[in-house]
Order: structure tokens, then C-alpha cells, then sequence
């Protein structure tokens, strides 16, 4: 692809980035800063890259060590973001007081 | 050979694309933000499979291993952390993405012969460094591996610029030569960087630095999408970079602070507040029967939770109390302080942890007017969102922070475990005034004790 294309799709990036956050409340900060955190794991497409065209073993060695570190930020990152979000999910104007829910502390991993 | 022709791959990274905008896009809204993360999720394994299918690519079973590894090593950490643990491990996956970037750019060097890739390459190189040695430290402070106190030392200005020197040279030779060995010095330079980069802020500041770093490795990855020619690493990488931008600046505004006062006011300042030594001024500290008559009796209470109830897991301890006191005919609330516990919206995702409601969390700038009309403003946990120095003391770390007005209300009880600063290393004022009560312990102790003795009121 050319670099004037690549330059438009960059800058195009940099608004669409602006506006989809500008409007996140402080509640959710966390949780966003874990999303955009998992999503720049996709370097892990780069990596498989580049260790896929390595024919020494020192280079192979080096890009696979950079397959391990991006796929443990994709994946990680993924899966940290769900589980603080699970936290957040559907618990509307509970009827009764709260507290004493016998279904608190279920959430599993600690 | 190759499965798929570049349309089609070129269409299906697109899709990646926009799974990946509608993910950050889904985490507006509490109600979208899980569906959101999962289709980010799909995107990414749309462009996993994608980059199989499409490129010409040798070992292939190495990779599988290598992939393999990371998600072994990551899925079981993620899934066990706890949630008083989530901001370093955010911190430590931060930086490992960025020193993924940093070896990519390095391998694909040799490959290179135009100038302004080679720029994009050594750009990637050093952010991606930075963004690696400064996660690091980010890691070490929120673990409490160092002090999470502002480190400085005699000669660290002078000592930044000859980095910033060395960088620039650095970065000049390698796009000029091509060098490899030039650019793993380079990116040695680029991990020093990183690590003088952190080791000045203090840490009441650090989420902010995380922050900071998220769009340094997103910038990184953007920049290496270029030097590959794959638009969906250019795309990814711009939105975390751009947003990673915006959510630093929102936080920073939160604290009432500049990310540039944040990164080098502890060179400007000269006074870092506040001393590792403890005053010997006397507080006065109570017994779990005294403070649960000072509920018990109180019309109004204002709970003020902090990171250091979450440490005791007491939240549920905490909620069973606040139950007692509504049974009593008392109105409680919780005040919630945007950057409370170690990232700003940590206490939502911790007090949702245990069931909270939503409806009684009060946002700072709503409950602050409500402290002069409260009898007990019960701090849990929590120190510096309450200290005052914040508005009285030009020289502290936290001054210029919106803290929550607790002085205001008629009675203060402290739970602490201790007479230890908090995160941020200063001392309280509000401790040794003479509405302030303190009862010493674990949050969670402390408040099965009061919780106990409300009862028997």
C-alpha cells in the first residue's frame, strides 16, 4: 500500500480513536485503559510475521520470544478486561437492601 | 503457499478493524462494555487466523509453541489476579506488548533499505523500550517491590539528557547505516529511558503513567504496521495510541493536575512533602464500641471506602454494616473518589466485586456539599483522597488533587491499620485533628467488631 493511503487511514485512526473516548466517565477509566491495552497485543500479528520469514536460528529465537510477549498481552489483556467487566454487569435498582446476598463472593479465582 | 488472496485479506483485517473501534467504543456504557470486549476479542482472532491464511510463513509449529506459552502464561494469571492486582497486571501486559513491538521492529531492520521506514523502525524500537523498562518499574511500584515514593537522585537531569542525547545519535546512525548492532544499543538506550522515565513519579500519580505508557506501546504498534505494511497494526495501534492520549489527559484533569507536571514536576518541585519518619504528635484512637456508638446514633453517615478495605476483602463486612445502620433509621451513602484504590475507577470495579449498588455510590463532585450536613464520615481504608494537602500544602505530591471533604463532617473515624502513610508517601493532617477518631486494625477486623457492637446497641 502507498504511503499517502496509509498516512490518510493513520490519521483517520487518530479522530475515530478521539471520539469513541471522549465520552467514557470515570467509572469505566479502568476497565477502558485494560481494552485498549489488550487491543495493542495485535502486534501479535507482526510477530508471527517476521518469525515466519526468520531462517537463523538467533532471529527465530528472538521473534519467537516476541510471539510469547504478544500473545500474553492479547490474550491477557482480553481476558483481564472481561473479568473486571463481569463486575459491572446487569445489577439494576436491586428490591431489596442490599447486602447479605447470598450469591456474593461466587465470583470464582481469588 | 497462501489460502487466501490479499482482497480477501485485506478485507477481513478491516473487519478486525472495526471489532476492534466497536470494542473501545462498547466500553462507554457499563450495560455495552462486556459485549464490546468480546467482539475486540473476535477481532483479534479474526486477524490471528487471517495472518496464517495469508502470508507465506516458515515455522510454523514454533510459532504455535511460542503462542501457546504466552497463553499459558497469561490465561491463568488473569484469571486469578485479584482485583486490588488488576493495575500492575495491566502495567505488566502493557509493557510486555511494547517490548513485543521493540524486537519486532529490531528483526525487520536487516530488511530495510528506505529511510523513513527505517525511521518508523527506530521510533518503534525506543517507544517500544520505553514503554517495556517504564512498565516495569510501574509494575514494581504498585506491587510494592520499591518505594512507591518519587526517586530521585543527584545528576538524574543530567543524566536524562545524555540519554536523550544518546537516543537521538543513536537512532540517526541506525537509520543512516542499518546497524544492528547499533540499534540493540539503541534499544538499551531506550530501556534506560524507560526506567528514568517512571522512577521520578510518585505514586499517587503512577495509574496516570500507565496510562501514558498504554498509548506509547499503542503508538509503537502503529508505527510497526507501517514499517510491515499491514494497515490493521496501523489502525489498532493509532486508536490505543489516540484514546491511550485522551483517557491520560482525562485522568490527569481528574487529579487536577498536567501529565507534564506529573512526569517532571518532582525535578521542579525540589520538595517531595512529607517524610518517610512518622510525627509523634498523639492521635486519638478509640475502641470498635466507641465508634459503633458514634454510628449507632449518628442521622447521617458518609462511608468513604479506599484500596486499603479492598486489601482486607472487608467490602462484604463493610455492606453487612452499612445494612445494620439503615435498619436503624440511618441514611448511609458511599463516596467514591474517581481515582480511590490504584487506578481511577478502581473502587467501582471493587465495590461492584462485592455487590454494591450502584445507586448509593456518589460521585465526588455530588457528595462533597454533603459532608458539613453528615455526624460520621467513616473513612475505610482510604488516606490520601481525603488529605487535605491537597488544597493546603503547594508543596506536596497531591496538591492540586480534588479530594473529598471528610474535614467537613461533624465526626471523622479513620479505620488504619497503621500509622503509615499512604500511597502516596505523605502524612494526613486530618489524623491529628480533634474530630478524628481512629481505630486501629484490618478493615475487615475493625468492621466485624463495630458490626458486632451496632448490633448490640
Amino acid at each position: 500500500m502507498d504511503g499517502m493511503a496509509l498516512l490518510t487511514i493513520t490519521v483517520l485512526s487518530v479522530f475515530v480513536g478521539f471520539e469513541v473516548v471522549s465520552k467514557v466517565s470515570s467509572t469505566l477509566h479502568t476497565p477502558l485503559m485494560s481494552g485498549a491495552n489488550a487491543i495493542h497485543g495485535i502486534i501479535l500479528v507482526g510477530a508471527i510475521i517476521v518469525a515466519g520469514q526468520a531462517d537463523d536460528a538467533w532471529i527465530l529465537a528472538v521473534a519467537l520470544l516476541a510471539v510469547v510477549l504478544a500473545t500474553a498481552n492479547l490474550v491477557g489483556g482480553f481476558v483481564v478486561t472481561d473479568r473486571m467487566l463481569e463486575m459491572f454487569r446487569g445489577r439494576k435498582a436491586p428490591a431489596t437492601a442490599p447486602g447479605q446476598n447470598p450469591t456474593s463472593g461466587k465470583e470464582g479465582g481469588r | 503457499m497462501t489460502l487466501l488472496d490479499p482482497t480477501w485479506t485485506a478485507l477481513l483485517y478491516l473487519i478486525a478493524a472495526v471489532c476492534f473501534i466497536l470494542a473501545l467504543r462498547g466500553l462507554a456504557s457499563p450495560r455495552s462494555a462486556r459485549r464490546g470486549n468480546l467482539i475486540g476479542a473476535a477481532g483479534a482472532l479474526i486477524a490471528v487466523i487471517t495472518v496464517f491464511l495469508s502470508t507465506q510463513l516458515d515455522n510454523i509449529p514454533w510459532i504455535l509453541a511460542a503462542m501457546a506459552i504466552g497463553s499459558l502464561i497469561a490465561a491463568p494469571v488473569s484469571r486469578r489476579v485479584k482485583m486490588t492486582q488488576m493495575p500492575q497486571l495491566v502495567a505488566a501486559f502493557n509493557g510486555v506488548g511494547g517490548g513485543a513491538a521493540a524486537l519486532v521492529a529490531l528483526l525487520e531492520l536487516p530488511h530495510n533499505e528506505d529511510p523513513w521506514v527505517r525511521l518508523a523502525i527506530v521510533f518503534t524500537l525506543v517507544v517500544g523500550a520505553v514503554s517495556f523498562a517504564g512498565s516495569a518499574i510501574t509494575f514494581a511500584k504498585l506491587q510494592e517491590l520499591m518505594t512507591t515514593r518519587p526517586v530521585l537522585f543527584p545528576g538524574l537531569p543530567v543524566l536524562m539528557g545524555l540519554v536523550l542525547v544518546l537516543a537521538v545519535v543513536g537512532s540517526w546512525v541506525t537509520i543512516a547505516t542499518g546497524s544492528i548492532g547499533i540499534a540493540v544499543a539503541l534499544l538499551g538506550v531506550g530501556l534506560v529511558a524507560g526506567v528514568l522515565l517512571v522512577l521520578p513519579v510518585g505514586g499517587a500519580d503512577v495509574p496516570i503513567v500507565i496510562s501514558l505508557l498504554n498509548a506509547f506501546t499503542g503508538l509503537a504498534v502503529a508505527a510497526s504496521g507501517l514499517v510491515l505494511g499491514n494497515v490493521l497494526l496501523v489502525v489498532a495501534g493509532t486508536l490505543v495510541g489516540a484514546s491511550g492520549t485522551i483517557l491520560t489527559r482525562a485522568m490527569a484533569a481528574a487529579m487536577g493536575r498536567g501529565v507534564a507536571g506529573i512526569l517532571f514536576g518532582a525535578f521542579r518541585g525540589g520538595s517531595t512533602a512529607g517524610s518517610t519518619t512518622q510525627s509523634e504528635r498523639p492521635v486519638r484512637s478509640s475502641s470498635a464500641e466507641d465508634v459503633a456508638v458514634l454510628l449507632g446514633y449518628a442521622q447521617r453517615v458518609i462511608v468513604v471506602p479506599g484500596y486499603g478495605l479492598a486489601v482486607a476483602q472487608g467490602q462484604h463486612t463493610l455492606v453487612e454494616l452499612v445494612t445494620a445502620l439503615e435498619a436503624r433509621g440511618i441514611e448511609v451513602v458511599y463516596a467514591i473518589h474517581p481515582v480511590a484504590g490504584r487506578m481511577p475507577g478502581h473502587m467501582n470495579v471493587l465495590l461492584a466485586e462485592a455487590n454494591v449498588p450502584y445507586e448509593s455510590l456518589k460521585e465526588m463532585a455530588d457528595v462533597n456539599p454533603e459532608f458539613k450536613l453528615t455526624d460520621v464520615a467513616l473513612v475505610v481504608g482510604a488516606n490520601d483522597v481525603v488529605n487535605p494537602a491537597a488544597k493546603t500544602s503547594p508543596g506536596s505530591p497531591i496538591y492540586g488533587m480534588p479530594i473529598l471533604a471528610v474535614e467537613d463532617a461533624r465526626q471523622v473515624v479513620f479505620l488504619k491499620r497503621s500509622m503509615r502513610p499512604g500511597f502516596a508517601g505523605i502524612e494526613n493532617e486530618l489524623l491529628y485533628e480533634p474530630q478524628t477518631t481512629l481505630l486501629f486494625g484490618d478493615a475487615k477486623d475493625s468492621l466485624g467488631k463495630i458490626l458486632a457492637a451496632v448490633k448490640a446497641l
